[in-house]
């Protein structure tokens, strides 16, 4: 199948080399808001918006972007949509906002952005580099949600603030707390890739 | 509204109970890429703790003096990246000047400073938090020095990990992520003696 097809672009970045756990890239400014279900639906949206549209401007601009400079520019627009998810957070969630706190600002540092842009956007049209950018962000998205159900579930006994669990239930501490997302992550990792180790054996 | 902290504290928080890489999970990248290699560790932690104080203190005057009195708080994801790429920058033109043996160990390492999340996000917290200048200056050289730490203990540990019978699938960045938890669990402990917010 052809590599630069929209459907294999979704396949790979979804699974075959999803973003997380074969490249492990940008999982810096994402994992520290995964205690929550809701703070990272919203954060992994607004990474979403802004890979898409990041890709879709350096594609359009890569042949004025001279190439010695094309690395702060980039940083420049990335920045620029960052801004804009930053002010449209402020405005319509503010509390979703404060909780976030820094870790909006540090979309800008995330690998994933920066390393699509520089990997697929500069050698890619305009529209299937924004498809290329949004299928990265959902196969983040993906792995990071399942993280925060886990450590949501079993750290407060809810799902989206709404409590599923029985009130007996005494919620795991260690699932609130940074180290439990490195644990999660590391199993995630360990489980994704048996799978495609067995899949590629298999062939 | 500068928060009340003692210095001693807060630089010991920020090296331990709130360690940049462990709590805040900032900087992974580079973390987890390099970690490998011992010497390369030291030099990555040295580069980082170096940049990290400086645009610290060159961010804090700017937000400071500029960014706030002309009302453009908005900009600040800009100015500060922008100060970081340029301090980058400048300071591998004058290591390679003054000594090309430093400039051999560490000029490697600073290109890959400009992306690293810790140095931005030592940045924005400078800023949520409200640090003075003294705050900033301690809060940036602890964060500095214990990302270091981390990056040098997790080498060490990985060198050891080399004989140890992983599992297909869980070696490479499952086993660094899972050795990372055991690492965080330790800083974290003792974040009952002191805390920064």
């Amino acid at each position: 199948m052809d590599e630069d097809s929209p459907v294999q672009i979704l396949k790979n970045n979804i699974w075959y080399s999803n973003p997380i756990f074969i490249q492990i890239l940008g999982i810096c400014s994402t994992l520290a808001v995964t205690n929550n279900l809701t703070n990272t639906v919203i954060m992994t949206l607004g990474l979403l918006f802004v890979a898409a549209f990041t890709n879709l401007t350096v594609s359009l601009l890569k042949n004025l972007i001279p190439r010695k400079v094309r690395m702060i520019l980039q940083t420049l627009i990335i920045a620029f949509y960052v801004i804009i998810v930053d002010i449209l957070l402020r405005a319509y969630l503010p509390e979703i906002s404060k909780a976030l706190g820094p870790y909006v600002g540090l979309i800008i540092t995330n690998c994933i952005i920066m390393g699509r842009a520089e990997a697929f956007a500069q050698s890619h049209g305009p529209l299937i580099s924004a498809w290329d950018g949004i299928t990265s962000g959902l196969g983040y998205m993906w792995v990071l949600m399942l993280i925060a159900f886990v450590r949501e579930l079993m750290g407060f006994g809810t799902v989206f603030g709404i409590t599923v669990l029985p009130a007996g239930f005494t919620p795991w501490t260690i699932m609130v707390m940074a180290p439990s997302a490195f644990f999660l992550l590391g199993t995630f990792i360990w489980v994704a890739k048996t799978i495609i180790l067995r899949q590629e054996g298999g062939k | 509204m500068v928060p009340d902290l003692n210095p001693v504290v807060l630089l010991f928080a920020s090296i331990f109970t709130s360690n940049i890489l462990l709590a805040n999970f900032l900087g992974m990248c580079s973390f987890i890429s390099i970690s490998k290699d011992m010497k390369s560790s030291n030099g990555l932690g040295l580069a980082v703790t170096v940049v990290l104080t400086l645009t610290a203190m060159l961010n804090w005057v700017l937000l400071q003096y500029v960014l706030i009195p002309l009302d453009l708080l908005y900009l600040r994801y800009i100015i500060f990246i922008i100060v970081i790429a340029a301090t980058v920058q400048i300071l591998e033109m004058v290591i390679d000047r003054v000594s090309p043996a430093l400039y051999m160990s560490l000029g490697i390492f600073l290109p890959l400073i400009t992306v690293n999340c810790a140095i931005l996000g030592v940045a924005l917290f400078m800023q949520i938090r409200n640090y003075s200048f003294l705050q900033t200056v301690i809060f940036a050289f602890g964060s500095g020095l214990g990302w270091w730490l981390a990056i040098v203990a997790l080498a060490a540990i990985q060198k050891k990990l080399v004989k140890a019978p992983v599992p297909a699938g869980l070696k490479g960045p499952g086993i660094t992520l899972i050795t990372i938890g055991f690492m965080a669990m330790a800083f974290i402990g003792f974040s009952g003696m002191l805390s920064v917010q």
